[in-house]
């Protein structure tokens, strides 16, 4: 699956996006392999949002989603 | 405002919303419009002073965000159009980075349209704010 990374995230990772080779996971699970694989993001604050949409609840993820990590938004 | 994209390169001009009000003569139904400008503030921190805002977004999940965000201002309020237009890239401090526009036939629901979508903008567009200091460094904004 697609893992996209915006705003400060993407600046402390130097990484916009990447594929990731797994799917069939939880997004709880993505969520702690995500941590596991960039401990710095521990200290940040974000949100998971699944093809477009912000899951707050845990969802399955497959490997044809595309998953984004969006830091806190500043529009306006 | 069909599939013309909400986000414009830069700041927006004051001749762009001179020329959109202009363009809303033509609609006699129209009793009343609202007008929210968001403008790029010179904030100060730890003495440093914000030149500018680098703006960046998630474009697909934006735009989406954005069309459901329209579609439920249509649905609450009694709107005869509505425009938004955003900033990306970088904008100066006095410079305009958000245009709402609603029109009505009377004012209370283009007045309660505005506030409405200005306030779902700041909450659910996935959009992003580097403020840019004079000195050039940098942080990253955070709505509050």
């Amino acid at each position: 699956m697609k893992v996209k990374y915006f705003g400060m995230i993407a600046e402390t990772l130097g990484l916009e996006e990447e594929t990731w080779e797994i799917g069939g996971m939880s997004s709880n699970v993505f969520q702690e392999e995500l941590l596991k694989k960039y401990p710095v993001l521990k200290s940040y604050t974000f949100k998971i949002a699944v093809n477009h949409e912000i899951k707050s609840k845990h969802v399955m993820l497959s490997k044809t989603d595309e998953i984004a990590i969006l830091p806190p938004f500043a529009g306006g | 405002m069909g599939k013309k994209s909400v986000f414009i390169e830069g700041a927006i001009s004051p001749q762009k919303i001179a020329s959109s009000i202009a363009h809303h003569q033509v609609k006699t139904n129209i009793g009343a419009h609202d007008i929210f400008l968001g403008q790029v503030r010179a904030d100060i921190i730890d003495d440093k002073v914000v030149k500018s805002i680098e703006y960046s977004c998630y474009q697909e999940m934006a735009e989406k965000i954005l069309h459901d965000i329209r579609e439920a201002a249509f649905d609450k309020f009694d709107l005869t159009c509505l425009h938004i237009y955003h900033s990306l890239g970088e904008v100066s401090a006095g410079e305009i980075c958000l245009f709402v526009f609603t029109s009505s036939a009377h004012r209370k629901m283009a007045m309660d349209a505005c506030r409405f979508l200005v306030e779902e903008i700041k909450e659910k567009a996935p959009v992003f704010g580097k403020e840019i200091f004079e000195d050039n460094s940098h942080q990253w904004k955070t709505n509050t």
